[in-house]
């Protein structure tokens, strides 16, 4: 995703991106970036709580006007939970992060893509 | 919010290695990040058409899913519809901790289509794109960013929200 904002922004239009891996999006250097620290997979906020979603998105317009300097990165104000244990569990043996049928499928696309890629179909 | 956030690339590096994969994943990492100021399109956000961008594997609820598509190109979907009409097919999300089943919560049709109406941005794209997480760096640039780039154009966007479920 991060390279995905990078090319579109080589190209003239600005972006912003959403996540909540900060260390991955950091480290691949996007122009603009909100970071909800919350579990993977709610970049634009809180499940079911449209005020914090308004807030996210809103952050993120605000950042694509504000932002003077490529890599400038705002925290939404938001706490997942008062517990932060999720931070420890994920990817762990005791958590596996895809289920096996997940793993399974991902494997296979990983081999078919690999077979598309030999074949010069990618 | 004292606790730090969660070092993925570490974390990651550590499980997939205890899973018996050797070599670790190289993040993609650059020097310098392109910019491109929001003054330089010249015109206020209330004249601006926002484009929208998902790794949620995003599909419609209201027709048979497209089968599995091996070699993972970019899709786009109408932003017209509910949110409700769309769910996410994404295992790779933190399953334990959270859900996908609010769309809001990782695509924000809703609150851009509200913000439109409000005036506050021009309008959303007649489409959003879904784009998935790759293995491949070379893809991501040479099939996947221009594809999105691509419709974008097409479809008149000034500005472009990702967000990375």
């Amino acid at each position: 995703m991060g390279l995905a904002a990078r090319y579109l922004e080589e190209h003239g239009i600005p972006t912003v991106v959403f996540g909540c891996a900060r260390d991955i999006v950091e480290r691949c250097g996007v122009p603009r970036f909100v970071f909800s620290d919350f579990p993977l997979g709610n970049p634009t906020g809180r499940p079911y709580d449209l005020e914090s979603q308004r807030v996210v998105v809103q952050l993120g317009l605000d950042l694509l006007a504000s932002a003077s300097v490529p890599g400038t990165t705002v925290v939404t104000p938001y706490e997942w939970n008062t517990d932060h244990s999720w931070k420890e569990r994920i990817f762990t043996s005791t958590q596996p992060f895809l289920d096996a049928q997940a793993t399974e499928k991902w494997l296979a696309a990983k081999e078919e893509y690999r077979q598309l890629r030999q074949k010069g179909e990618l | 919010m004292a606790v730090s956030h969660v070092r993925y690339i570490d974390k990651t590096r550590d499980y997939y290695r205890a899973e018996g994969y050797e070599r670790a994943y190289e993040w993609a990492h650059f020097e310098t990040i392109p910019f491109t100021p929001f003054a330089a399109l010249r015109k206020p956000l209330a004249q601006c058409r926002v484009g929208l961008v998902s790794t949620g594997e995003v599909i419609r609820r209201d027709v048979d899913p497209p089968p599995d598509d091996p070699r993972r190109l970019v899709y786009a979907l109408p932003t017209d519809l509910p949110a409700e009409w769309f769910q996410s097919r994404k295992a790779a999300y933190d399953r334990y901790a959270t859900t996908l089943e609010d769309v809001d919560s990782f695509l924000p049709l809703t609150h851009l289509r509200r913000l439109a109406d409000e005036g506050v941005i021009a309008g959303v794209t007649a489409r959003f794109q879904v784009i998935f997480s790759e293995y491949s760096q070379r893809k991501t640039l040479t099939l996947d960013a221009p594809a999105i780039l691509h419709q974008m154009r097409e479809d008149g966007a000034d500005v472009a929200l990702l967000a990375a479920v």
